[in-house]
């Protein structure tokens, strides 16, 4: 006995496509989460542009998430331009292009905010500006930020996104990784508070330095956080990876992480670890 | 494969020179600078990687606390370092040698032959980004002078861990690169076949380090080890005499202002 009848069941054949269903449903109505695939209509994503099914938070221009996230921002260094030290060919061009796509000189936005009346100097990178990669002024911004913060006796907050060093500024890249270390560290030396947001994806240079230098480090839920790519891995090492092997669920169980905190949960802990470390008896800020 | 003397290098040549066979291997280059080198081992937290090699040592009658990369001679020692490509218990092995030093008042001298940080899975459950981060946030304060000398590769942040002290010098034969040359060229022009044009472009050469004050200086290479172990030790001598004149803070104001720059 057949467990459907064939006759009176739908088969392709007895489905005819609407070939023009397609010029009348716009693109992007329908989006698959890149963590869990899972599909939905785009308006669950909601504010906070997050999965509905497995929490992933999708990667989201800085100035989106500044949005939600403070009270009020005064920007600072929104105008250093890189020198294009290696003098690469088409670097120009690509630049300009980020700098439309997400109205930022450099891959980090950085300034003076208040998050539910706590101040703080704060920075976010940007995955949409080439790659969030690290670059010159990537790293002059952020370098900037903590002297600022220092003077001031500001909290930073950061929010890490980044492909890594930015290749087409070579070794130049690589010395922002230093730089900016020195001044986490004077920034540590005087007492203040350094939070980390770790989001989708923080790797290479970026995990390598700044990212994980922080007092508390927070990460977005399903954010990829790493320092090699998976492929380089399995090319170097022969052998299959988990493919959960960086996601920060698994890190946090390693011990590299305190916090997977979600996006609307965001700025009410944020502001409340900055009021926290604001009461200390040796409390600076 | 052109000779490691031939004074009008291509990038490429310098890069294919840095990879050699020929290269000294850490122990030789110990051997060769220092006297009555002990090796320490492991990071007490969980292991001892034998890439990054490291311990005390006697350089004209000082002590001095030394570390190297290490890539291995034998088959054997080559897997075991990954071809000198550090875990992350390398580096916690070696900021706790630098914490070591800075209490005891001796200077760091770091030698760098790495490819990078080792990618592997294990590296990355460990906290490879992690335990790089906080060589480079901790040696930036450290009240001690740390010289590094680059003698073949160095590679990425995995080498910038090693390199992030007072002075930075290089042999002739020898690069310094954000990645590797075939990286650079697979992730820019999607083609790692490009590489030697990458080479060019990417300005890794000691030459064009030195013009960029990425480094300090180059230390001469030659066929008899003996004339190289000389020239170091000379250079060494010099820039310990150099920074040992400077008060801790000084010292670590000046460091603070190498890095600025960039």
């Amino acid at each position: 006995m057949q467990l459907f009848d064939e006759l009176k069941t739908l088969g392709h054949k007895h489905i005819k496509a609407d070939k023009k269903a397609g010029e009348r449903v716009p693109s992007g109505m329908w989006i698959a989460c890149p963590k869990c695939h899972q599909s939905f209509y785009h308006k669950d994503l909601g504010v906070y542009q997050v999965c509905p099914n497995c929490g992933y938070g999708f990667r989201i221009t800085a100035r989106e998430r500044l949005k939600w996230l403070v009270d009020s921002f005064s920007e600072i260094d929104d105008s250093l331009e890189t020198s294009d030290p290696l003098h690469f060919p088409n670097y120009q061009k690509k630049l300009a292009k980020a700098r439309v796509q997400t109205g930022l000189n450099d891959s980090v936005l950085t300034g003076i905010a208040k998050i539910n009346g706590q101040s703080a100097a704060l920075g976010i990178m940007d995955p949409d500006f080439i790659m969030g990669s690290m670059g010159t002024i990537t790293g002059e911004k952020i370098t900037r930020l903590f002297e600022r913060a220092t003077r001031q006796s500001l909290p930073v907050v950061l929010f890490t996104a980044s492909g890594g060093a930015r290749m087409q500024e070579g070794i130049f890249s690589l010395m922002q990784m230093a730089k900016i270390s020195q001044a986490v560290k004077r920034h540590a030396d005087a007492g203040l508070l350094y939070i980390t947001v770790l989001t989708d994806p923080t790797t290479g240079g970026v995990t390598a330095s700044f990212a994980m230098q922080g007092d508390i480090i927070l990460a977005e839920p399903r954010a990829l956080v790493g320092f090699a790519g998976k492929r380089v891995i399995e090319q170097t090492t022969h052998q299959k990876v988990p493919n959960d092997l960086q996601d920060v669920e698994r890190v946090l169980e390693h011990g590299f992480i305190d916090a997977i905190v979600a996006r609307k949960d965001m700025k009410e802990k944020l502001a409340w670890l900055l009021e926290l470390h604001s009461k200390g008896r040796g409390a600076n800020g | 494969m052109v000779s490691l003397l031939d004074k009008k290098k291509t990038a490429a040549q310098i890069v294919a020179n840095a990879r050699s066979e020929e290269k000294m291997s850490a122990y030789e280059l110990i051997e060769g600078i220092f006297s009555n080198f002990m090796e320490f081992h492991g990071d007490r937290s969980a292991e001892d990687d034998a890439a990054i090699v490291g311990g005390v040592a006697e350089f004209n009658n000082q002590p001095v606390t030394v570390l190297a990369t290490n890539k291995g001679k034998s088959a054997e020692e080559r897997l075991r370092t990954h071809f000198g490509c550090p875990e992350p218990s390398g580096y916690r092995k070696s900021l706790r040698l630098i914490k070591q030093a800075e209490k005891f008042s001796r200077p760091v001298v770091a030698l760098i032959n790495t490819a990078g940080a080792y990618p592997g899975k294990s590296a990355e459950e460990n906290g490879q980004g992690e335990a790089i981060a906080r060589n480079l946030l901790e040696i930036s304060s450290v009240k001690t002078p740390v010289i590094s000398i680059i003698y073949g590769e160095a590679g990425s942040g995995g080498a910038l861990a090693l390199a992030c002290g007072d002075r930075v010098w290089m042999f002739e034969n020898s690069m310094y690169t954000v990645l590797s040359p075939e990286g650079f060229a697979a992730i820019l022009w999607k083609d790692s076949s490009r590489a030697d044009e990458a080479a060019e472009v990417m300005q890794l050469t000691p030459t064009k380090l030195l013009e960029q004050h990425v480094i300090d200086g180059i230390i001469p290479e030659s066929r008899s080890h003996k004339r190289v172990f000389k020239a170091v030790k000379k250079i060494l001598q010099k820039e310990l005499t150099d920074l040992e004149k400077l008060t801790p803070s000084e010292l670590v104001e000046k460091r603070h202002q190498r890095f600025r720059q960039f």
